[in-house]
């Protein structure tokens, strides 16, 4: 079983890299369309942790809804919206700087105190159960908050696509 | 079990996954042999006739070409992006096919949720077609794929409003499951709606004809393939006809009873015939519908979606839940 579980680790340092490349393709990118790319990539290296860990149906979801759905939305927006193929350069000057720094450091020290301070009760019995009754329990009883807030997301994804698209326009009076 | 250096489990799942690819070649040489001795025959002409008997060989010959021809990079387009698209596009259209059950023992994995996850990975294809329509910088490209997102997006609410009719009666996202549900009774007997509804939207999603808007030979020239040659062109042509496939399997598991049929000896293998043929009966309706009803137009597809199949399943979403519930 030992070659199972190089294999397992193998896979999960090369979803790793998989979403580090694609998070910094999105940074890094010049082209508007690389950075949507990007994310896509980064969102399948997590879809793959979510598998690697046991949880297919979130990483299904995860394809379905980031890849499938909110990649394509974001790509659907850069080229119909009257958008720069290019992403501006970045502005990084005094005010800018500050709180680029500030958010960053915000996100963080909030990243790194729920992780330390959350007591990891090891995950219960895995439930094999996609029957209708347990999923529809789970999602409108169990964790409808979680359910109703993921709906938003489409929402905000197509608002920034278009802020994306639409912010460099307006700075030149036409 | 002992620390052998190759599992049998992983060794069986390099099967599948070999058998997989297996099954996209063949299927792509057969159907692109019927399609053009179909399209022939309903043209009142025989088709390919000269390399073999019946130009059985023509689909071979073609292919040595296609892998044998220059590749040609466009030299506006988008080199990386470019050369990823046509990879983009077949490498999920064959991760369906391990889910799929061709017979009750022949399926690479039975998974709980296989029907979810062929629509998940099936969805990456949309990805796929903008990716080949921008990075080849050419503006019938550029359209043919911004068809191609409008008209998946829109198709596949009917598509998924009728699954989940069935998956009410089911119970159960497992193909394997949702087969056996159909024992003695096939789903198309009980919701006929919800079938054509969700053939017409398979239709649509798979960019065949009277929906082939992204790849409108009058007005786009080839849509989002038109740069595409060589490797490039099969590797787009093998994915359609794969996507074809899934789109027909599931039609098949869904309505017409999986690998159920007249018994065999060894059913729990043999039975994958039924399922084939059930299969391919569906693809030649589909090569049927193409050559014989011209393309709609545009407005026309987004109207028919919208305002016929969406409300259409959406009543017969209701209509199961409240049957059920009685």
């Amino acid at each position: 079983m030992i070659v199972y579980r190089y294999l397992a680790e193998c896979i999960f340092f090369g979803f790793i890299a998989l979403i580090f490349f694609g998070g910094l393709l999105t940074v890094r990118a010049r082209l508007l369309m690389h950075a949507v790319l990007g994310l896509a990539v980064a969102f399948i290296g997590v879809a793959g942790l979510f598998f690697h860990l046991g949880s297919p149906f979130m990483a299904m979801m995860q394809v379905l809804i980031y890849v499938g759905a909110v990649c394509v939305m974001l790509v659907f927006g850069v080229m119909v919206g009257q958008a720069p193929t290019r992403t501006g350069q970045p502005r990084l000057t005094g005010h800018n700087r500050q709180l680029a720094a500030g958010s960053c450091g915000l996100g963080f020290v909030l990243l790194t105190a729920t992780l330390v301070r959350t007591r990891w009760a090891a995950a219960a019995e895995r439930v094999g159960d996609f029957s209708m009754q347990h999923l529809g329990e789970s999602f409108l009883h169990r964790f409808v908050l979680a359910f109703e807030l993921i709906s938003v997301i489409l929402l905000i994804a197509i608002l920034g696509a278009i802020i994306i698209a639409r912010s460099p326009e307006e700075k030149t009076p036409s | 079990m002992t620390d052998s250096f190759l599992p049998p489990e992983l060794l069986r799942i390099l099967f599948a996954a070999i058998c997989a690819i297996v099954v996209v070649f063949g299927n792509a040489l057969v159907m692109g042999y019927l399609e053009r001795k179909f399209a022939g025959r309903f043209q009142r002409r025989p088709g390919p006739m000269e390399v073999g008997w019946q130009g059985l060989l023509q689909l071979a010959v073609d292919g040595v070409k296609l892998v044998g021809k220059q590749l040609v990079i466009p030299r506006q387009a988008d080199k990386v992006l470019y050369r990823i698209a046509p990879i983009v596009s077949f490498a999920p259209a064959v991760l369906p096919l391990l889910v799929i059950p061709f017979s009750p023992k022949l399926q690479g994995r039975d998974f709980d949720i296989g029907l979810i996850f062929i629509l998940a990975v099936v969805a990456i294809n949309v990805l796929a077609i903008l990716i080949a329509g921008w990075g080849s910088n050419n503006k019938y490209s550029l359209l043919g794929a911004m068809r191609s997102v409008a008209q998946n997006v829109a198709y596949e609410i009917p598509m998924l409003l009728t699954l989940l009719s069935v998956i009410l009666v089911t119970n159960t996202f497992s193909l394997k499951g949702i087969v056996a549900a159909q024992e003695g009774l096939w789903f198309i007997l009980v919701m006929p709606v919800a079938f054509l509804i969700f053939f017409v939207a398979t239709v649509a999603e798979t960019n065949r004809a009277p929906f082939d808007l992204p790849e409108a030979e009058s007005e786009l020239t080839a849509g989002f393939m038109t740069e595409f040659s060589g490797m490039g062109f099969s590797l787009f042509f093998m994915a359609e006809y794969t996507y074809m496939f899934i789109a027909c399997s599931l039609t098949v598991i869904l309505f017409l009873g999986g690998w159920h049929g007249p018994p065999l000896p060894y059913a729990e293998y043999t039975s994958a015939l039924w399922f084939f043929l059930k299969v391919y009966f569906l693809l030649i309706v589909m090569i049927w519908i193409r050559w014989t009803f011209p393309r709609v137009r545009f407005d026309q597809l987004l109207n028919f979606c919208w305002k016929y199949l969406v409300p259409f399943s959406l009543v017969h979403l209701l209509v199961t839940a409240v049957v059920l519930k009685i």
